[in-house]
């Protein structure tokens, strides 16, 4: 272990100044924290011998020294700008390297029954929530755990009905050297209500980073949560997401998120249907370009009877991106009348680019319906030629494809701003003429 | 002349499929192609609208005087080369009015006029769309995504509707459809003969014929045609059926 600590020396050296700070947070929070880190320093980053990392090589991170940002560059509203969708939300959380900036936030007027605050603020004042994030051997979740400084906090109270979308903007922000960040998001959606909340990842300046999102969302009985995340940070950010998604009975979770990629995209999502009567939407859409190499592990885990569950995820892969989809779908002994399907689907639009696929279902109920499906291939030629003979440039059409290809993703996002801005955002990123 | 083929030959996967077709066709008129299924019908709408499967090994093909076979396919489109497909595709994702819309502005930007806004389109959408009795929901669908092979045809000519080409391919257009679904098919083809437009029709059966009346008929056999006349070749086809071709054609061999 002495080895391993060693070789993770800037962040035990940085652990060891954080602690002597206020953000290190009361005693409870203080020992997850040191439990965290420790078992951090005993794991270590995962290798190709880890199942759960086989196709993903993270020793560009491993080699880098990150160091957790205390100051960090001037970040202005005009540099998020690209970021936000013009004066769709009003109310826009934007938090810059894991803290929450109330310069930069709008978060005045409330609606009734809603509370957003920084997360530290919460940690602070309220007794521990045990969120299942605490409970993971997740190396990027303990190293979010042990260094996360802030992020928000949504407190929606039970009957509650919060109409107005609530954005929350995490902005990774390196100054010269390469940064750790580490943003947390945990949302308590109480028994009853119902909202809707936007996550915007972004990303400036020219360094490497290393954003450990954690997002944690719980659904009280009956409640409903609209979900968005759109993942847009640089070419040299790696984004290592972890979501926590915990459904009491008869909640509903719909989650559309967009993946732009970086050096490095992994996104591990998990649902766990702990109420009979919940329903859960996974949806996502990636592109990458480049050597970007984007990875998503999704588990959804029926414990509880009549719950039904929907996946589908695209990928667009172009240049010499890669990408790694791996859906697991657990059906536990009481898991009857469960209703699981999954699709999963990329279109790969160079020869260079490739993708590792693999549904993985694990069912120990027998009444139960679970279908998945998976395709791996380039623009239909059929497809390109019937627009083509009727007038449309090739470009044209393999930009009408391409967006076809993404709309059932897209279609489910319900603002209407972030779906047409994602769009334009698509069509940059892979350098369609528009 | 609007379209001369002068003894082209066709071949797709190293087979030789056309071997040394002409034909003459005028603005205005009306051409029917028949022949035995097999015989090479749909290869030559296909070389005529540049699908990439099919390469011309000889002969050519000029169309108002220009080198069809050099052009792209979409700017055959533009220059008023429409082909109504045998198996149209579905393209699911992409919405029906969405895609006409950009075919109809793509063939308008090429010819140097002013892109319709959605108002306008709508209004050329309405109208042609009575034109053939669509249902007005066929546009707010995918592009022939889950239509019967009925509304798929139907589709194709509501599209010739729209983008008004002065060349116009039907490739089977009266398979999939009944009786009622032709004679609405053969109506909108009709309202669209202009002495500014010519039409092949590419059929199998007498059927169509009965409805869309040709100047000439055209009869392809194993890549060549053998017979050339008027409309009452069909009728004599129907008659005697294709039988006496394979045996011309036996004979020939
Ligand atoms: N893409 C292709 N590759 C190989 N053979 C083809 C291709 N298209 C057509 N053929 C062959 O050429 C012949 C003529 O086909 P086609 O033009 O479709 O005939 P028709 O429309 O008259 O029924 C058939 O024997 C068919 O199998
Ligand atoms: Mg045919």
């Amino acid at each position: 272990m002495a080895q391993v600590a060693e070789r993770h020396g800037t962040y035990a050296a940085d652990f060891e100044v954080f602690r002597t700070t206020p953000a290190f947070g009361p005693e409870w929070l203080r020992d997850a924290r040191t439990a965290a880190f420790a078992r951090f320093l005993e794991r270590g980053f995962p290798t190709s011998k880890d199942e759960e990392w086989k196709f993903t090589n993270v020793s560009p991170i491993a080699s880098t020294e990150f160091r957790r940002v205390t100051g960090g560059p001037r970040v202005t509203a005009a540099m998020l700008e690209p970021f936000l969708y013009g004066k769709t939300f009003r109310l826009q959380a934007v938090v810059v390297n894991g803290r929450l900036s109330s310069e930069l936030s709008s978060l005045s007027d409330l609606p009734e029954g809603v509370t957003i605050s920084s997360l530290a603020d919460a940690m602070t004042a309220q007794p521990p929530l045990e969120g299942p994030s605490l409970k993971t051997d997740h190396p990027f979740v303990l190293l979010n755990t042990a260094f996360c400084e802030g992020g928000v906090f949504v407190h929606v109270e039970p009957k509650a009905v919060v109409t107005e979308p609530i954005h929350v903007v995490f902005v990774s922000a390196p100054g010269a050297a390469p940064a750790l960040v580490a943003p947390r998001l945990f949302v308590v959606a109480g028994e009853q209500s119902q909202c809707s909340i936007v996550e915007t990842y972004a990303g400036v300046g020219e360094s490497a980073v290393l954003t450990t999102a954690v997002t944690e969302v719980l659904l009280g009985p009956g409640a409903m949560v609209d979900h968005v995340k759109v993942q847009r940070e640089t070419a040299t950010a790696f984004h290592l997401a972890s979501t926590f998604v915990h459904l009491y009975r008869a909640s509903t979770f719909t989650s559309q998120a967009i993946t732009f990629g970086g050096r490095i995209a992994r996104n591990d999502i998990t649902a766990t249907m702990a109420g009979e009567g919940a329903e859960c939407t996974l949806n996502g859409l990636y592109v990458a370009d480049g050597d970007t190499l984007v990875d998503t592990h999704t588990t959804i885990d029926h414990a509880m009877p009549h719950c039904p569950s929907h996946e589908i995820y695209k990928g667009i892969l172009a240049g010499r991106s890669k990408a790694v989809f791996n859906g697991k779908i657990i059906v536990r002994p009481d898991a009857q009348k469960t209703d699981a399907k999954q699709t999963n689907k990329a279109l790969l639009l160079s020869g260079d680019a490739g993708i590792n696929t693999k549904p993985q279902l694990e069912i120990f109920a027998d009444d139960v319906k679970c279908t998945h499906g998976a395709a791996i291939g380039q623009l239909d030629d059929d497809q390109l030629f019937y627009l083509r003979a009727r007038g449309i440039g090739q470009h044209d059409a393999r930009n009408i494809l391409i967006h076809a290809f993404a709309s059932d993703v897209l279609n489910g996002i319900a603002h209407e701003a972030v779906r047409a801005r994602l769009e334009e955002v698509l069509v940059e990123k892979l350098h369609l003429p528009s | 002349m609007l379209l001369e083929i002068k003894d082209l030959r066709v071949k797709a996967e190293d087979k030789d499929i056309l071997k040394g077709v002409s034909l003459s066709v005028n603005s205005g008129e009306v051409h029917a192609i028949m022949g035995p299924n097999g015989s090479g019908k749909s290869t030559l709408a296909r070389i005529l609208s540049g699908h990439p499967g099919y390469e011309a090994t000889g002969g050519t093909v000029t169309y108002d005087g220009k080198d069809l076979l050099e052009m792209e396919p979409e700017e055959r489109a533009c220059e008023g080369v429409f082909m109504a497909f045998q198996y149209p595709v579905e393209i699911p994702g992409v919405n029906n009015s969405y895609f006409l819309k950009s075919a109809l502005n793509a063939l308008r930007k090429h010819k140097g006029l002013q892109e319709l806004d959605a108002v306008e389109f709508l209004q050329v959408i309405r109208e042609k769309s009575q034109l053939l009795e669509m249902d007005q929901s066929m546009l707010h669908r995918a592009v022939n995504e889950g239509f019967s092979g009925g509304e798929k045809k139907r589709n194709e000519i509501f599209q010739m509707a729209v983008l008004e080409p002065r060349l116009a391919v039907l490739d089977e257009t009266d398979s999939g459809l009944d009786i009622d679904a032709l004679r609405v098919v053969a109506n909108g083809v009709n309202s669209l003969r202009s002495p500014d437009r010519a039409i092949i029709v590419v059929t199998h059966y007498q059927r169509l014929l009965d409805y869309i009346v040709p100047d000439f008929v055209h009869v392809l056999s194993d890549g060549r045609i053998v017979r050339s006349g008027g409309k009452e070749l069909a009728l004599e086809l129907e008659d005697k059926g294709y039988g006496w071709i394979d045996a011309a054609a036996g004979a020939r061999a």
